[in-house]
């Protein structure tokens, strides 16, 4: 990614024909198609902030075409969720939003006020213009250089009324146009709660029971998308972001289930009386493959199956126990858990078994996660005392980072699919709630505010 | 040899009889000689006619008819077999723990069809992950000494919820107590 410069095109959009864009909300942003391909070049546009700085942005509400309530909400929604898409991923220093009002708002395209926003250094403006269609909402979003008053990046785009999806689409194109950066403002975290208080069925002593949730990456649309009536945890996304492969206890003991959330099936990976226990799923990156760590022979140990629950290989062998299975992006490598050493570390083996490497010598560690490329960092929770923290090993250099200090005890961490952010469980706030941080240990966002939540996961 | 030492014994009361009866002067004898063994009556002496009809004794004890009648829900609220309790990152069973499960096993034995859930249960202070592996490692240890005691195997199941469920919602060590534990569920009886 070429920091400190904002280089964008023109677009020479054919108006008519212009790129439509994702179908917002249903079904999900990983059906959706990819972005039309933009026209051929003709004027390259440069803007760089000063001195190496991040060019400064603002983005001010986009304009209704059409003063009826719900279009004036859609435009106001997507520019504020807009200005949380960019300013989440910190490549854009932004003007700051109460500045905003002593700014005279353009009521088209033709009547920005590019001077007012030049006094106060912005290098970057988008303006967005939203029209109330038949079907849902038509989006126009320019990205201006200040100076030259050009649009560098336009486009449009034709949906229901998921204002929300707008602003998340347009992060990722504007990221990914501007900054090579793959955004994650279309991804989902999982997770599992008990926020419905239900209660398990045959229950011994009161027990709360727990399901499955998705929300989107910052907290909005929180939905449930289990219904068991008995504990449901540890969920994982499939890496096309279609499926969700959890520990289930439906059937007495724990057992992998997937639910395609969807189409509404269910899965089951490991069934029968001779499999034990069996938790924590992790999908190979390509999805045809499900690591898990199973009683089967008798101890907790690694195993890999076929997402049918076919052809299941045992990967460790080890009086101990071995457990939190994760794989590496390039699916060569699994890292995990284990005690074999006297207390729970972290592990990278071969896909085949071979080649075990000891990766943590601390107190107590577990849950590694593996970040996706640039990076190659493990992250993992930390025992700290009374509770846990967050760390990460850089594995090329060894240094460790620590993104928590002990507020609460925090745990189960898991990358952003670009991995510049950390979802994980926190007690900090009083109950197990999911939180986010920047990988830098910085921008720490509460996601989840209702019950206990825990064990979250983030799709690819 | 019953029947000959009864002999004897008999021979020996009929020959005083008739020397008491000749009323002769007492004169030295010889001793008999001493019986082998301490001598046994030849059989018990008849016992008296019942007057009354002996009373029926029930075929289990009163506190197991409560046991035998209560239903799966009420024996599993308070029941008779008792939780083994763990130390920290520990699935050892420890003496006391061993104690808990002798118990168990007796009455396991004594309701051989009850068929039971072992489930592994941990303090907050592990993690969620591991967690579910060191219960069902608490479970199995419970399993593994019930089954050498003679408990089948089939009767027995393993289940863990690590930290999903503790008995106790505290965050203090007296709580952390209660929740490191290997618990009996009766699923059938």
């Amino acid at each position: 990614m070429t920091k400190g410069l904002l280089t964008g095109t023109i677009a020479l959009a054919l108006l008519g024909a212009g790129p439509r864009a994702q179908q917002p909300p249903q079904p999900p942003p990983s059906q959706q198609p990819a972005p039309p391909p933009q026209q051929p070049t003709e004027i390259e546009t440069t803007i760089s902030g000063e001195a190496g700085a991040p060019p400064r942005l603002a983005v001010p509400d986009f304009i209704a075409l059409s003063s009826d309530a719900e279009t004036v909400a859609v435009a106001k929604t997507i520019g504020q969720v807009l200005w949380d898409d960019l300013n989440f991923e910190r490549e854009f220093a932004f003007i700051p939003r109460d500045v905003y009002t002593t700014i005279p708002k353009a009521t088209s395209f033709a009547d920005v006020p590019f001077d007012r926003w030049r006094e106060l250094n912005a290098d970057g403006l988008i303006v967005g213009a939203v029209q109330k269609t038949a079907t849902g909402f038509h989006v126009e979003m320019r990205l201006y250089n200040v100076r030259t008053r050009q649009a560098v990046y336009p486009r449009q785009y034709d949906g229901a009324a998921n204002a929300r999806l707008y602003a998340h689409t347009m992060s990722d194109e504007i990221h990914k146009s501007q900054r090579a950066l793959i955004g994650v403002a279309r991804s989902k975290l999982t997770f599992d709660s008990d926020r419905d208080g239900e209660r398990m069925n045959n229950s011994v002593q009161n027990r709360n029971i727990k399901e499955i949730y998705i929300a989107d990456y910052d907290g909005e649309n929180q939905r449930r998308v289990t219904v068991g009536r008995t504990l449901n945890i540890t969920p994982r996304w499939s890496p096309d972001a279609r499926s969700i492969a959890y520990t289930s206890y439906r059937r007495g003991g724990a057992n992998i289930f997937i639910s395609n959330i969807f189409v509404g099936t269910l899965e089951e990976v490991t069934k029968g009386d001779k499999v034990g226990e069996n938790w924590l799923p992790a999908w190979s990156p390509d999805g045809t493959k499900v690591a898990f760590t199973s009683t089967r022979d008798g101890n907790p140990e690694i195993y890999v199956a076929n997402r049918d629950g076919s052809g299941v290989r045992r990967l460790t062998n080890h009086p101990g126990i071995d457990i939190s299975p994760t794989w590496s992006p390039s699916g060569t490598q699994i890292a995990f858990t284990s005690d074999r050493s006297g207390s729970p570390q972290i592990y990278i083996m071969a896909i085949d078994g071979t080649g075990l490497s000891k990766k943590t010598s601390e107190s107590y560690c577990d849950k590694p996660t593996w970040s996706p490329a640039p990076f190659n960092e493990i992250g993992y929770a930390s025992r700290n005392g009374p509770g846990y923290d967050i760390k990460v090993l850089d594995l090329a250099t060894g240094h460790i980072r620590q993104l928590t200090f002990g507020e609460g005890t925090n745990e189960s961490p898991a990358f952003a699919p670009n991995g510049r952010h950390v979802a994980f469980m926190s007690t900090r706030s009083g109950k197990s709630q999911i939180f986010t941080i920047a990988s830098d240990g910085k921008d720490l966002k509460q996601i989840t505010r209702t019950g206990n939540n825990e064990k979250p996961d983030w799709s690819k | 040899m019953t029947l000959r030492q009864g002999m004897i014994v008999c021979a020996m009361v009929c020959a005083g009889a008739v020397a008491c009866g000749k009323k002769t002067p007492p004169v030295a004898r010889p001793a008999p000689p001493p019986p082998s063994a301490p001598a046994t009556p030849a059989r018990p002496p008849a016992p008296p006619e019942p007057i009354n009809e002996p009373t029926i004794v029930p075929p289990e004890p009163v506190r197991d008819d409560a046991i035998s009648s209560a239903s799966l829900d009420d024996l599993n609220k308070n029941s008779p077999l008792k939780p083994v309790f763990f130390e920290l990152d520990s699935s050892d069973l420890g003496p006391t723990g061993q104690k808990v499960l002798d118990e168990n096993a007796a009455l396991l034995k004594r309701f051989g069809t009850w068929t039971v859930t072992i489930e592994g249960h941990c303090d907050e202070r592990g993690t969620a992950e591991y967690n579910l592996a060191l219960g069902e490692r608490r479970a199995i240890a419970a399993r593994a000494y019930l089954v050498s005691l003679g408990i089948p195997a089939d009767r027995l199941r393993t289940v863990s919820y690590g930290k999903e469920f503790p008995f106790d919602p505290g965050h203090d060590e007296k709580a952390y107590e209660k929740n490191r534990r290997a618990h009996f569920v009766i699923t059938a009886k």
